[in-house]
């Protein structure tokens, strides 16, 4: 495989609706900045730039099939090859992971990936309708087919199995909604307190308003280039960017219905679903040892065992050994403020049943805000310095590939030439991490982006 | 030949707009000045039936409907599914049909007080995972008997029986559940 760079990036701003323009010129708007940011002329850079590859994931919000072909068509770039990938939630980093195998394979020096959500098309109600059709329609979704139901259902199960709190779910809230509140591209940015989040209108207990995120109108792109790509760009514009580079790909998958989720044994755990710097520990063996004497199986409805996956494949192609120790940020998939939890264990950052306590202990937050909580230890690895997805808004198909523009962002240091505002930039970020997660834990994708020195 | 149409037929269905302000004089300024336009929303409903085939899961189905419970299991493994499937993950050998307990636990619940259009007059309603005897994989249903208001983690690991709708409606809701040693004798 060839080296694969990441080197630029647009996002339009993520909003309730965007009626002003239909979901090519949103797209036009992401693509056009990623171009700007680089210093070429449209004209110029369509000339360079091999194809595409187009995320978005509901055609019922589109009310329009093809629509990738339609924003091709728009950008300017038929008849150069392109196609649309899908897959839930994590459309968007499933997108980003196809550009870096055309890319790697050889196939493209210079490779957009953009994606696109319109969801202000229907109402409320009826878009909740359109996801929960991502879930079994013969036995899931007619039993009353709502996604934050399925997720509290693995919350409330993490909550029995782990002892874990609606007030540790409430400062993901609250660290996600006030980091937002320094991203001008957010949908929400507010200073919100734990009694907020739990006074918020109850959507499926114990999850509030407040723990989950919205729906949006939105796009990104991001442009993907080897070195040959990478030298063509930079001949044409005369610059030297900063290096970003694509160092970890992995992807893992799960049972579309919950219930059917293994449960599976200890040594089938330590086998195949243990992180290196967990089977290396003594006291983590003899901790996850405890774990299954008490009952826990995994990864049941409390885990996510295609995030692990991801994060196993992705962490040996980067050579991460200790998540927590050797990665900078990640932008994960917070949809809800436990799947933030369940993601943490899922990515090692701590062990399966202390996402709850590492959520409220301040490693996630970024330093230099003050959250109004509490905070026992100082900030490690910032998650979701952006907001995420409770803050900034979950346009489905550009998510994944929003979370690849704020990296790109963090590890070039241009966060405050980007956001007007250097509070969120990440000092001396080298390695970050994007994680895009589909329903209930069906498709995860975790990518490793690094600054090369 | 007959006389062939030359007026598209004028409807009142559907949207219909008359005098839309739109610019006198189409000079360049006048042009210009459509960039500024506010956006035109419209309606569009838009209703499908689908002819909706539950194909190998269809004794699944047939079982509610006459008060059982069917599940699955591999012959060689004995790996058994509470939510069928025709074929195991593991083996890949097609299931056996196998009658499930009619009594579980609760593993995991959910009160939605919001959801999807389809559901929005049933809220509050409470979502469950049950977990059966002897059994690998979990059932998602409705539990019924319990007081929204009063969730709890408490109701996890709670005994519940299988009860039937009378009137089948060929769907997975025609099976529910509610705490056992209630009223309940179906």
């Amino acid at each position: 495989m060839r080296k694969v760079y990441a080197v630029s990036g647009g996002v339009s701003k993520f909003t309730k609706a965007r009626p002003d323009k239909t979901f090519q010129g949103v797209v036009k708007e992401a693509y056009d900045y990623a171009i700007a940011d680089l210093g070429l002329e449209f004209r110029r850079f369509n000339e360079m730039v091999d194809g595409s590859v187009a995320s978005y994931f509901s055609d019922h919000f589109a009310r329009q099939l093809m629509a990738g072909i339609m924003v091709q068509d728009y950008l300017g770039l038929c008849p150069k090859p392109g196609h649309r990938v899908e897959g839930g939630g994590a459309t968007g980093g499933i997108c980003f992971q196809e550009a870096w195998k055309a890319v790697a394979s050889g196939y493209m020096d210079i490779c957009v990936a953009y994606g696109f959500e319109s969801m202000s098309h229907v109402e409320t109600w009826k878009g909740n309708e359109f996801i929960a059709l991502a879930s079994d329609v013969s036995f899931d979704y007619p039993v009353g087919g709502f996604y934050s139901g399925y997720y509290a259902m693995m919350v409330t199960r993490h909550m029995k199995e782990f002892g874990t709190t609606v007030e540790q779910l409430a400062c993901v809230s609250v660290k996600n909604h006030l980091n937002a509140y320094y991203n001008p591209y957010a949908q929400k940015r507010h200073r919100f307190t734990i009694a907020d989040v739990r006074k918020s209108p109850m959507v499926a207990w114990p999850l509030t308003r407040l723990d989950i995120c919205v729906m949006s109108d939105g796009a990104a792109a991001v442009i993907l280039a080897s070195e040959e790509g990478l030298a063509k760009l930079e001949k044409a514009t005369g610059r030297s960017y900063k290096k970003v580079i694509v160092t970890g790909i992995g992807r893992g998958t799960d049972a579309m219905r919950m219930a059917d989720r293994p449960h599976q044994s200890f040594d089938d755990f330590m086998k195949h679903n243990a992180l290196p710097h967990e089977r290396d520990s003594e006291a983590t063996v003899a901790y996850y040892r405890n774990l299954w004497k008490h009952g826990f199986r995994y990864p049941g409805v409390h885990s996510f065992r295609a995030g692990r996956m991801g994060s196993l494949q992705a962490y040996k192609h980067a050579g991460v050994y200790n998540p927590l120790e050797e990665i900078d940020f990640i932008e994960l998939h917070d949809a809800y403020t436990s799947s933030e939890i369940q993601t943490y264990e899922d990515m090692g950052l701590c062990r399966y049943g202390e996402g709850g306590p590492f959520a409220a202990s301040g490693k996630a937050f970024m330093p230099g805000i003050d959250y109004g909580l509490a905070l026992h230890d100082k900030p490690v690895c910032p998650v979701n310095p952006s907001g995420g997805l409770i803050a900034c808004g979950h346009p489905v198909g550009a998510t994944g590939l929003m979370q690849g523009v704020f990296a790109i962002w963090q590890l070039q240091q241009t966060i405050h030439k980007h956001f007007g505002d250097p509070t969120l930039q990440v000092q001396n970020a080298r390695r970050g991490v994007i994680h895009s997660h589909a329903g209930t834990g069906t498709y995860v994708t975790v990518s490793i982006l690094e600054a090369e020195e | 030949m007959a006389k062939l149409p030359r007026n598209f037929e004028e409807t009142l269905d559907g949207t219909i707009v008359w005098d839309l302000p739109f610019p006198v004089v189409l000079d360049a300024q006048g042009l210009a000045a459509l960039k500024k336009m506010r956006p035109l929303r419209v309606r569009y409903p838009y209703k499908i039936e689908y002819l909706h085939s539950y194909g190998q899961d269809s004794p699944f189905f047939a079982g509610l409907t006459n008060k059982v419970h069917l599940g699955s299991r591999d012959a060689g493994t004995g790996y058994t599914y509470a939510t069928p499937r025709g074929h195991d993950m593991y083996s890949g050998q097609e299931t056996d049909w196998v009658v499930m307990p009619g009594k579980g636990k609760v593993h995991a619940f959910t009160v939605c007080y919001f959801g999807s259009e389809a559901f929005l007059k049933e809220t509050p309603f409470v979502l469950a995972l049950i977990e059966f005897e002897g059994v690998d994989t979990l059932f998602l249903a409705r539990l019924m008997g319990v007081d929204p208001a009063e969730a709890s983690l408490d109701w996890i690991g709670m005994t519940v029986q299988a009860r039937y709708r009378r009137n089948s409606k060929l769907a997975p809701t025609d099976i529910y559940f509610l705490p056992a040693g209630g009223d309940d004798k179906a």
